[in-house]
């Protein structure tokens, strides 16, 4: 099987997901032949993978969102060569984290880099900019894009996969899935479907209890977590109920409430909206709703953490605009 | 010719590392500027976020440096509730680093250091990456290379509940308390680590130390980068997690000295409008520019540097800490290549301290969160990454909610020697207007050693970035376009 990995607008912690996957990945290897894992791995180049015939890669990975024109042409480029593209890991799935960036304006971001950082000196405030001279000399430097894409907005995805990143017992999991052919129908999320509260050792459910509703709001950092209680019955804002649980629910063990970075538990596709009404509904009364926003005054960056470039906000084009809905629905 | 030299045309793609070299007007080099071109902008998007969520947020700065920028911001977030750790998790959080340490240590060592020296330097880059590596030393060690360094990884998880991007730092502490069952799992995949780094030694030994022409290009001039170094140290020896921050001078003399919440006073970066990534100079010097030698305002951070700076704690890595020096004949010494050496010492450094801290009594006890105290409304955490001193600087509100926010990271600082070296490799290697094939080759490798983290600004794998050299002559005009991407 012949397999192409690009590796977007990322961080790199989905490619160490695979690295992680340790002697297993030796394994994998065996049933999957690197074609274009450039440059890291295998030494192909740009115009290498450009020159592929079409449809000629069994299976292509990307991880990132799309944040730059490189990474624009390169997700088309995938698209073309490979007969199934995975968008892997939440970014590539949704925008992941870096997809806040576009609750700000790119001014807003510069700004606060280069001029109102405390450590920078520049007091001619410069900026990095497109074009430049130096001593006679002239540069140039990528421009960003208006905001951050999740590779769907680009070209059609075969496969999602969510994960911050995916942990490498869930790739394990997908490269098995991939390799046996035991795929779900295209467009689907390669997951067991299940919720993060699904795995939880904490879920009430476990002991024959019901929810209750939450009677008060704390952060993470307030009180003393109980080792074995529902974080989300002890009023930490728990996104396990709506969440993607591919993961084994990591964070709950540590005693730290689920952020979603597993992402929507089809057939949601917008988390946001979801967690928001999961969560309310789980409220005593309005009060505790008040409460919520006090301790969380930017709501966006708490349920769309992972998700806003791909949810129904990020989905409009008018950065503005959409920046005006979102502190109005918040 | 070499596979990884390409004359194209100037297509413009880009989300790479980027050289341009300039040529005076008798075709030897005049300038080279190495740009960073990718930009992400976290330090506006946590703003508005309660200060304990940006731990987990922040690390997706990175994924490669998994667990540096969770516990850095951590520390900071100990600064906004004016809260000191509880003992036991000051440990957890040191063991928790350092076992990264030894996860990163040794990924970028055999995916990206190595194979220059196991490969050789001048084979084709095809050889040159992990594959090679496999074919020299045999896919048995490579395996036991794999699963001792994914000890560390179990580590990670258990402690910071996620292998990557962990959830578990908290202000004042930490949220996961040890039990003894899981102390023991602790020692003995410590114990792995210090094998693992008695190999990588050994591995080191054979192919690069026992190679004359090897040790001869490490101490070869145009690979020698004279700064200042910067780094932690505690209790005289390098420490990952806490300490003060300590300066020398190119010669070795301590010339600064501060704490995190000082950090303003002494470091400063500086805009430049064709890169990403500021440049950071001491402050106390002033900005001078790309010079370097006794004069020069610029430092380096990493492996090396601590080094330079003072001995490791442990006693293995402290022997092979001292077999370096004496090998090399320079303390400081200025040989970017010996970053590598370095790098494999720390390797044991941190295993080794692993497993003293897994034996400590304390590191079971229960109390590993501190009281919180008022909302003090700044933090400012620094520690050692694997590729450098690590700064996060956050002001808040009066409830904790980030209005502010400034990050450091280890390839900023390293960012102006970076490109000193460079300048140094090209100058070596274009001679008249005569471009040598290889110097795709050794550019590489003189930057290599660093470790460019372009992922805490922009993205990068351990393994080799993509790169884009651009000569342009003495007119502006582009002469020759060499990428190994
Ligand atoms: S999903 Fe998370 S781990 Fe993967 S690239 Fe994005 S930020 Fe990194
Ligand atoms: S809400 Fe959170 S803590 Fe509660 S059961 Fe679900 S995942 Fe576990
Ligand atoms: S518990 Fe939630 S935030 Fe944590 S890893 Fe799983 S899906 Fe991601």
């Amino acid at each position: 099987m012949k397999f192409a990995y690009l590796l977007a607008g990322g961080c790199g912690g989905c490619d160490m997901a695979i690295v992680d996957l340790s002697e297993k990945l030796v394994d994998a290897l065996e049933h999957l032949e690197i074609v274009f894992w450039a440059p890291t791995v295998a030494d192909v180049k740009y115009k290498d993978l450009e020159a592929m015939p079409d449809k000629s890669i069994d299976l292509g990975f990307v991880s990132g969102m799309v944040r730059n024109k490189e990474n624009e042409h390169l997700v088309k480029v995938m698209r073309e060569k490979c007969k199934i593209l995975v968008a892997y890991g939440i970014c590539a799935a949704l925008g992941g984290i870096p997809g806040m960036a576009n609750l700000h304006s790119k001014e807003e971001l510069f700004e606060n880099a280069y001029i109102k950082c405390p450590s920078a000196d520049n007091p001619d405030k410069v900026l990095p900019s497109p074009e430049s001279e130096v001593n006679g000399y002239k540069l140039t430097l990528p421009e960003l894009l208006d905001f951050a894409k999740p590779v769907s907005a680009i070209v059609e995805v075969d496969y999602f996969v969510g994960g911050c990143p995916p942990h490498h017992d869930h790739v394990a999991k997908i490269v098995e899935a991939i390799v046996s052919g035991n795929l779900p129908p295209k467009g689907s999320w390669i997951t067991d479907g299940k919720s993060v509260c699904d795995y939880c050792p904490r879920n009430p459910a476990l002991k024959g209890k019901t929810r209750d509703f939450i009677k008060e709001v704390k952060r993470m950092h307030e009180g003393k977590v109980d080792e074995e209680e529902c974080l989300l019955q002890q009023g930490y804002l728990c996104l396990g109920p709506v969440t993607q649980g591919d993961c084994g629910a990591l964070c709950t063990k540590v005693g730290i409430r689920c952020a979603g970075c597993g992402g929507p538990i089809p057939p949601t596709t917008d988390f946001g909206l979801r967690a928001i009404s999961a969560i309310t509904s789980l409220f005593e009364n309005e009060k505790v709703a008040k409460q919520a926003l006090e301790k969380y005054p930017v709501f966006a960056k708490l349920i769309y953490r992972y998700c806003l470039p791909g949810s129904k906000l990020g989905e409009k084009a008018d950065v503005l605009k959409k920046r005006a809905v979102v502190k109005e629905v918040l | 010719m070499n596979k990884s030299i390409e004359v194209e045309p100037m297509t413009r793609l880009e989300g790479h590392g980027k050289i341009a070299i300039f040529l005076d007007d008798k075709g030897n080099v005049a300038d080279a500027f190495y740009q960073i071109v990718e930009f992400r902008g976290y330090e506006t998007f946590v703003r508005g976020m309660p200060i304990e969520e940006v731990p987990r947020t922040v690390s997706t700065i990175c994924g490669v440096c998994r667990a540096v920028h969770h516990t850095a911001s951590t520390k900071a977030s100990d600064g906004v509730y004016g809260v000191e750790p509880t003992e036991t998790a000051k440990k957890i959080r040191e063991l928790f680093l350092c076992a990264h340490q030894v996860e990163d240590h040794a990924a970028i060592l055999y995916a990206l250091g190595l194979p220059d020296f196991v490969v050789g330097p001048e084979a084709d880059p095809a050889e040159r990456n992990i594959v090679g590596v496999v074919k020299k030393v045999g896919a048995e060690v490579v395996k036991t290379i794999l699963k001792k360094r994914f000890a560390a990884v179990k580590v990670l998880e258990m402690l910071g509940g996620k292998p990557i991007h962990p959830v578990a730092g908290l202000p004042g502490g930490w949220s996961k308390r040890i039990t003894e069952e899981e102390r023991k799992d602790i020692e003995e995949l410590g114990k792995e680590m210090v094998e693992l780094g008695k190999i990588t030694l050994q591995v080191f030994e054979d192919v690069v130390l026992k190679n004359e022409k090897y040790l001869e290009m490490i101490t070869s001039d145009q690979y020698r980068v004279v700064v200042n170094y910067m780094g932690t140290v505690k209790d005289g020896c390098i420490n990952y997690y806490d300490g003060i921050q300590t300066v020398i001078n190119t010669k070795g003399e301590v010339i600064d000295q501060f704490t995190a919440d000082k950090y303003l006073d002494h470091v400063s970066e500086r805009v430049v409008p064709w890169s990403y990534v500021k440049m950071t100079y001491l402050k106390k010097l002033g900005w001078k520019g790309f010079v370097e030698g006794e004069e020069t305002s610029l430092y380096s951070v990493g492996p090396l540097a601590r080094c330079n700076i003072a001995p490791p704690s442990t006693p293995l890595a402290k022997e092979a800490y001292d077999v370096m020096y004496d090998t090399l004949k320079e303390k400081p010494t200025h040989f970017i290549l010996a970053y590598h050496w370095a790098r494999a010492i720390e390797l044991l450094n941190a295993a080794e301290r692993i497993v003293e801290l897994a034996q400590d009594k304390e590191i079971t006890s229960p109390d590993v969160r501190a009281e919180l105290g008022e909302v003090k409304g700044e933090g400012v955490g620094i520690i050692e990454a694997p590729r450098g001193t690590l700064i996060h600087h956050y002001k808040t509100d009066d409830k904790g909610i980030v209005t502010e926010a400034n990050m450091i990271v280890a390839t900023t600082h390293n960012h102006a020697p970076i490109n000193l070296a460079i300048k140094k490799a090209a100058q070596h290697f274009i001679k008249n207007g005569v471009v040598d094939d290889k110097l795709l080759n050794y550019v590489e490798i003189a930057y290599r050693p660093y470790d460019i983290c372009q992922a805490c600004a922009s993205h990068v794998l351990p393994g080799r970035d993509s790169l884009e050299v651009i000569i342009y002559d003495s007119d502006g005009e582009v002469v020759r376009v060499l990428r190994n991407f």
